[in-house]
């Protein structure tokens, strides 16, 4: 065991036996123990994940064969990790913002009942495990266990107060919508293994001669499928604003900071095989930019604290897709990162501010002012606000940018299409602010004296996340200002090495470079300011109209998936369980039963307890038996 | 004497067994059935011992003893016979004295 | 023809005769004793392919003692007597039907057998004698025969376990 990555291992490891823990003793164990437990094992692993990253650092990968997975004819799937600077990276991630998130919740999630208490922890750690195991998977294979770990732990959470039916409903739209993902990606896995005979990702990258190029372009926008499940893009996106059903730190732990980013990562670690289908790329583009403009342009309008920053959400993974559609996977990985800090610290923010409003309220409407009651919320939340809305020096500024240049560098219709983008982002999250904190208080006079700032296990984390959010940016700075500022860029890139060669670079000149700039951070201060302004003082309390209307009733997408996909699905089900189910395979269960007790009925007649006729009855079966024995089954 | 004509000779005396315990309801007729149809395998295992014996002796190969076998089993067979006609026996009595009666018939408990 | 021709006949004839009328007689006395004809027949078969052992045999354990038992119970129990119910029609000759099909299909499937010329010796041989086959039964045979033991144990007691009356009679 000469270095640390032999242990890869160890970092699902933890997550697992807390899960274990938990899961098995939650009813023997005290809140306080349930919650070292949990938030010891991310510890542990993130110490693990640090030393891994250090490592790695140093430029030393490895694919760690654990056993041999499943092994017959000629297919070898080892059950195998691997360590490399992405998946390193992906590590420090989740298991950095999972364990603050861990000690968010165990205040958060206080009032719980000792079980639930348990349990919600239990599928937390569950969830880091099957997180962990996704990015750390060596093969495709490994990587899809964790990819349905992460959705049967994200159902679980949604639904995690199960006794309100709607949530329920919610945990189901989200694993429904997940399964229809989960199946391209598996039919992508089997075409793999059928062309290439292994999973393994350093394998398949490296015998892309024997795909086609057919082969490539189904393979990659099957695997993009899955992606969009999981990452919420158009047209499976709208399970995740349902999914804010769940406790607020799962939201910003699944649904913002980790889960989300599965799809993102799985391109990014196939991005070879993307580089080489252009058409995927460029539907990976556009989709993902109609997706940034969609949930944007949805966000605008909405009252619920939660929503908002779940369409924002939504619409940030659809710069992460454009950034890889365009061939920017340094920058996906980068914005994937900054996201993490600035959406789990918005989310937590929120999740605060719900923890502090009497009744567990969420309209924003109802808000305003919070800045005098919760300070340290009320700063965080502005630090990550001015970090998403894309203002330098912060964070999404330097992922954000990286990506629409890099869009500009393919296609200049992108920027200015993402540029809007990002001015309604900007606008959306001021007045999510200036609504929540400024003004003055609109709740009830119960509420308002309810408030008050949340405990230190609260905002230690939104500390922590904020300060991220603020500086996390500086480890990309684009050329333009420092050379060899991107020091991500530097250590990714071995990752997107086969990438880049096949890229055809896109130069663009220092000038339009700085054009560009200045356009999107004016356009990112500008809505941040126009947001702000307009809301601060006269909030938007009245029911919106016209086109406003549309939006807050999110494009009445909704609506017609039900119309479209859901009544119909619906009405054959019911065509099925009414007609079919009961006449055709009722009918033939109940014949089959019919028909034997009938037989029965008559067969038992010969049970006559007469002892003459059994032997009657025998005689002739051996007469029969000579018959066929002897007669005919000559030859 | 050629083997056919045991053969044929037993098989007709075991049909008589059979038919005998086929159309008669008197228990003990019965039970006499089936030890005639036992006498008939032993007659035709006798036949068959010799059989073989005479055969060894048409050729080099074998033992002295063959056939042997053939007889000792009827022997054994004998010896069941007669444990089977001490219980079987027995049975009889107990059922008489249960419905003063010895008819198979009354013997319908299988039924249900 | 033959003595031993003439002989076989004989016993054979007298063997199913007097099977048949122990099948057929209405008298239960007379069906044992018609079997006791039967076994005389059969030992006499035994005699003629010189199976001595077994002749002797058969007319002890099986004309002497087990016929003997028969009696005791018929007289014992005055089964004599006892009319016996008819069988319904039907399943009369339904039985006897089954019995000749049966031996219709086994003569007809044994007569082109392939040791059907096959001699069986008759009056000659020793392996019949008693000195021969002991001499095997108690070398080879010595096991099964001490366990013959057990079982005429236990169908002794088996035999007075029911015979006995139960007390709450």
């Amino acid at each position: 065991m000469n270095n640390i990555l032999q242990l890869v291992w160890l970092i699902p490891l933890f997550p697992l036996l807390g899960f274990l823990i938990n899961g098995l003793a939650r009813k023997a164990m005290s809140k306080s123990l349930i919650g070292i437990v949990a938030s010891g094992m991310i510890l542990a692993s993130f110490i693990v994940s640090v030393l891994v990253f250090i490592e790695v650092r140093k430029g030393n990968t490895q694919a760690v064969v654990l056993f041999d997975f499943i092994s017959f004819d000629k297919i070898h799937i080892p059950f195998s990790f691997l360590a490399d600077q992405l998946s390193a990276l992906f590590l420090l991630i989740i298991t950095g913002v999972g364990f603050l998130i861990h000690v968010y919740s165990t205040s958060y999630m206080h009032e719980e009942s000792n079980e639930h208490f348990g349990r919600y922890f239990a599928y937390l750690n569950l969830f880091v495990f099957s997180m962990l195991l996704l990015v750390l998977g060596g093969n495709y294979l490994i990587m899809f266990i964790g990819w349905e770990g992460v959705g049967l732990c994200s159902y679980l959470l949604i639904g995690f107060w199960f006794k309100n039916n709607d949530y329920n409903n919610a945990a189901n739209k989200a694993f429904i919508m997940n399964r229809i993902g989960d199946f391209a990606f598996l039919i992508a896995l089997f075409w793999l293994l059928s062309k290439t005979g292994s999973l393994t990702f350093n394998d398949v990258f490296s015998k892309t001669d024997l795909l086609s190029k057919t082969d490539i372009t189904i393979v990659t926008l099957l695997l993009f499928v899955g992606a969009t499940g999981k990452s919420a893009q158009i047209p499976l996106y709208t399970w995740l604003p349902d999914a804010m059903a769940g406790p607020t730190p799962v939201s910003a732990l699944i649904h913002a900071a980790t889960m989300v980013t599965a799809g993102i990562y799985m391109i990014a670690r196939s991005n070879i095989l993307y580089t080489m289908a252009p058409l995927t790329q460029s539907v990976i583009a556009v989709i993902g930019l109609a997706t940034a403009i969609l949930a944007a342009s949805i966000a605008l309008k909405q009252n619920d604290i939660k929503k908002v920053l779940a369409y924002s959400t939504v619409s940030q993974l659809g710069y992460m897709f454009l950034g890889l559609g365009v061939g920017a996977y340094t920058g996906a990985v980068f914005h994937v990162m900054t996201h993490a800090f600035f959406k789990a610290c918005l989310f937590l923010g929120a999740g605060s501010v719900i923890h502090a409003m009497h009744s567990q309220q969420q309209d924003i409407r109802y808000m305003g002012g919070l800045r005098k009651y919760m300070p340290w919320t009320h700063i965080t939340f502005l630090l990550a606000c001015i970090a998403i809305a894309g203002i330098p020096p912060f964070s999404g500024f330097f992922s954000k940018d990286e990506i629409l240049l890099a869009a500009y560098a393919v296609n200049p219709i992108y920027f200015y299409v993402g540029a809007a983008g990002s001015l309604m982002t900007a606008y959306y999250m001021f007045r999510l602010y200036a609504m929540t904190f400024q003004g003055s208080f609109r709740g009830t006079n119960e509420q308002e004296h309810h408030l008050h700032e949340s405990p230190v296990a609260i905002t230690f984390p939104l500390i922590v996340l904020a300060i991220l959010s603020v500086i996390g940016g500086l480890i990309g700075i684009p050329e333009l200002f420092m050379k060899d500022g991107h020091s991500l860029a530097e250590f990714l890139a071995p990752i997107f090495a086969g990438s880049l060669k096949l890229q055809h670079a896109h130069a663009i000149d220092h000038n339009t470079e700085w054009i560009l700039l200045i356009i999107s951070v004016g356009v990112a201060v500008g809505g941040s300011i126009y947001g702000y302004l307009r809301f601060s003082k006269n909030p938007e309390l009245t029911d919106a109209k016209g086109f406003g209307k549309l939006l807050e009733n999110k494009w009445y997408v909704d609506e017609i998936y039900n119309a479209a996909i859901v009544n119909p699905i619906r009405a054959l089900s019911k065509f099925f369980s009414k007609i079919v189910e009961r006449y055709v395979v009722d009918g033939m269960v109940n014949g089959v039963g019919r028909s034997i007790q009938y037989g029965s009925r008559q067969i038992r007649l010969l049970q006559s307890g007469q002892v003459g006729n059994y032997i009657l009855l025998m005689v002739f079966g051996i007469v029969i038996f000579f018959v066929i024995e002897f007669f005919l089954k000559k030859g | 004497m050629p083997i056919n004509y045991y053969l044929f000779f037993s098989l007709a005396l075991f049909c008589i067994g059979i038919v005998g315990v086929l159309t008669r309801r008197n228990s003990i007729i019965i039970f006499m059935c089936v030890e005639l149809m036992l006498n008939a395998v032993n007659v035709l295992l006798v036949a068959f011992s010799k059989m073989h014996h005479l055969a060894y002796l048409g050729k080099s190969a074998g033992a002295v003893s063959d056939g042997t076998d053939g007889q000792l089993f009827v022997f054994f067979i004998m010896v069941v016979a007669a444990a089977e006609v001490s219980v079987g026996l027995a049975i009889i009595v107990m059922l008489y004295r249960n419905t003063h009666s010895v008819d198979v018939n009354f013997l319908n408990r299988l039924k249900n | 023809m033959s003595i031993t021709h003439l002989l076989f006949w004989i016993l054979s004839v007298t063997a199913l005769g007097s099977a048949l009328m122990v099948v057929t007689s209405k008298n239960l006395v007379y069906s044992v004793l018609y079997l006791i004809v039967t076994f005389f027949a059969i030992s006499g078969h035994y005699i003629l392919l010189n199976a001595q052992f077994l002749a002797i045999v058969n007319l002890i354990v099986y004309a002497g003692a087990i016929m003997v038992l028969f009696l005791f119970v018929i007289m014992l129990m005055n089964l004599n007597a006892d009319v016996e119910p008819a069988k319904k029609n039907w399943l009369k000759i339904a039985g006897a039907l089954a019995g000749g099909c049966l031996l219709l299909v086994m003569v007809a499937a044994l007569k082109d057998a392939d040791y059907k010329n096959q001699i069986a010796q008759t009056q000659n041989g020793e392996i019949g004698l008693i000195q021969n086959l002991g001499m095997v039964l108690f070398n080879d045979y010595v096991v099964p025969f001490e366990i013959s033991s057990i079982l005429f144990l236990s169908a002794m007691v088996g035999a007075v376990v029911l015979g006995k009356k139960e007390k709450n009679e």
